[in-house]
């Protein structure tokens, strides 16, 4: 068996990562689960949160998905995220800016759809700011 | 034998026309880069998704209670077509190709006994098809690309499709659009979209570690989420493909018109050379054989 995980993520604008990597940590919906090689195949869709990529036991990068689907199977692993940046790529002040302007958006939604989509973009909002702060 | 005026305004005109193609061919060419750009960094997630159902399907789509956008409604009665085509002409056969290879399938479909609703999206595939198939023509949906082609504007046509489906209204739905290669060349490409594609295993690979996944949340849970993505990512590739294969098509096109509407004009100035230099012997020689009568 291989000791590397060939791990991709590809967002709809490019395609971010494709390489083996040592372990990677993704944050599925009903937690964050590690894939190293040799997983048990699995399909999992994804809470906004931060993939980790380990190299040598370390953290090697971390990346920002806001949402997704992620694949595994004991070779691979394939995330398909919505959003996707690293973290260190991550503007503090413009979030912050965002999060306020979409916390109005919410209050003032006359839909229910509206509502929602605003909510789902706050949680990604403050999942990006969990991330810089973690 | 047109006169030396005519000729004038006939080069004049064929002036002002290289001029306008020339400069279609610039915006073509600026527009090409971008929708380029787009449609490749589209490629990878598109595919990674289709493999990603693709796989699912195969695990799912035996097992009762599949949902319907993966398994298909079991029959293949009634087919939709999804012809993709621009909503601008001046573009060489860009247009004129989808909508052949849509004719094609629509008369191998009809001699099959199949019924056909066609699904147009941009204005000069349905111009094309409402002389032959008016009937069969269920929606049109024109300027997916304006201002510049968003997701949002895929997300429409794909929840229209979603919607027809569940109102039981087709079984099989397809999308007739061009890929994009290079500049110089399109590949008309169908592809179906609804029931998604189960990829044939290779005979003798072993399946058994493939097929059986673990779903985090259930996979009704799952699939009720990626099955509409999947679709609103496969139109939206498409119309990416289409939007940068049509700029590519324009460029080539006003490029040749460019470059014909040059030759016309070196052969019109040598016509015009040529008549007014025999118009001038002419009356010198009146005027020669007039003096010499005298």
């Amino acid at each position: 068996m291989a000791d590397k995980v060939d791990f991709e993520l590809v967002s709809p604008e490019r395609l971010l990562l494709s390489r083996a990597v040592e372990m990677v940590v993704v944050p599925g919906s009903e937690g964050y689960f590690g894939v190293l090689p040799g997983h048990a195949p699995l399909v999992s869709t994804l809470n906004p949160g931060v993939i980790d990529v380990y190299e040598n036991g370390a953290i090697d990068e971390r990346i920002f998905v806001g949402g997704g689907f992620a694949e595994v199977t004991p070779e691979r692993c394939t995330v398909l995220a919505d959003e996707a940046m690293p973290v260190k790529d991550i503007d503090r002040g413009k979030v912050e800016a965002d999060l306020k302007r979409l916390r109005e958006d919410a209050a003032e939604a006359k839909t229910d759809a509206e509502r929602l989509s605003a909510e789902a973009a706050i949680a990604v909002a403050e999942a990006k700011l969990a991330a810089l702060t973690a | 034998m047109p006169s030396l005026k005519d000729l004038k305004i006939r080069i004049n005109s064929v002036q002002s026309t290289r001029k306008i193609t020339a400069a279609m061919k610039m915006v073509a060419a600026a527009k090409l880069r971008r929708a380029q750009d787009q449609a490749i960094a589209a490629r990878p997630y598109a595919e990674r998704m289709a493999r990603m159902v693709a796989q699912l399907a195969g695990g799912v789509a035996m097992m009762e209670g599949a949902p319907k956008l993966l398994a298909g409604t079991g029959k293949q009665d009634v087919h939709l077509i999804v012809v993709a085509t621009a909503d601008r002409g001046l573009c060489g056969g860009f247009n004129t190709t989808i909508v052949r290879e849509a004719r094609r399938a629509i008369r191998r479909l009809q001699s099959e006994g199949k019924t056909i609703k066609l699904l147009c999206v941009g204005r000069k595939g349905r111009d094309q098809l409402r002389r032959e198939y008016a009937r069969l023509i269920v929606g049109t949906v024109e300027d997916v690309a304006k201002p510049r082609l968003a997701f949002a504007a895929a997300e429409r046509v794909a929840a229209k499709i979603a919607e027809m489906f569940e109102a039981g209204e087709f079984d099989v739905a397809t999308i007739i659009y061009n890929r994009f290669k290079s500049a110089m060349t399109q590949i008309v490409t169908i592809q179906q979209l609804v029931p998604v594609p189960v990829e044939e295993k290779p005979a003798g690979q072993a399946e058994t570690s493939d097929s059986v996944y673990d779903y985090e949340p259930e996979e009704e849970a799952i699939l009720a989420h990626l099955l509409p993505r999947n679709l609103a990512i496969q139109v939206f590739r498409a119309l990416l493909e289409n939007a940068a294969s049509e700029q590519g098509a324009r460029m080539t096109a006003m490029d040749n018109a460019t470059r014909n509407a040059g030759e016309m004009i070196a052969k019109l100035t040598q016509t015009y050379n040529r008549s007014r230099q025999a118009y001038i012997t002419k009356e010198l020689i009146e005027i020669i054989s007039g003096a010499e009568a005298v």
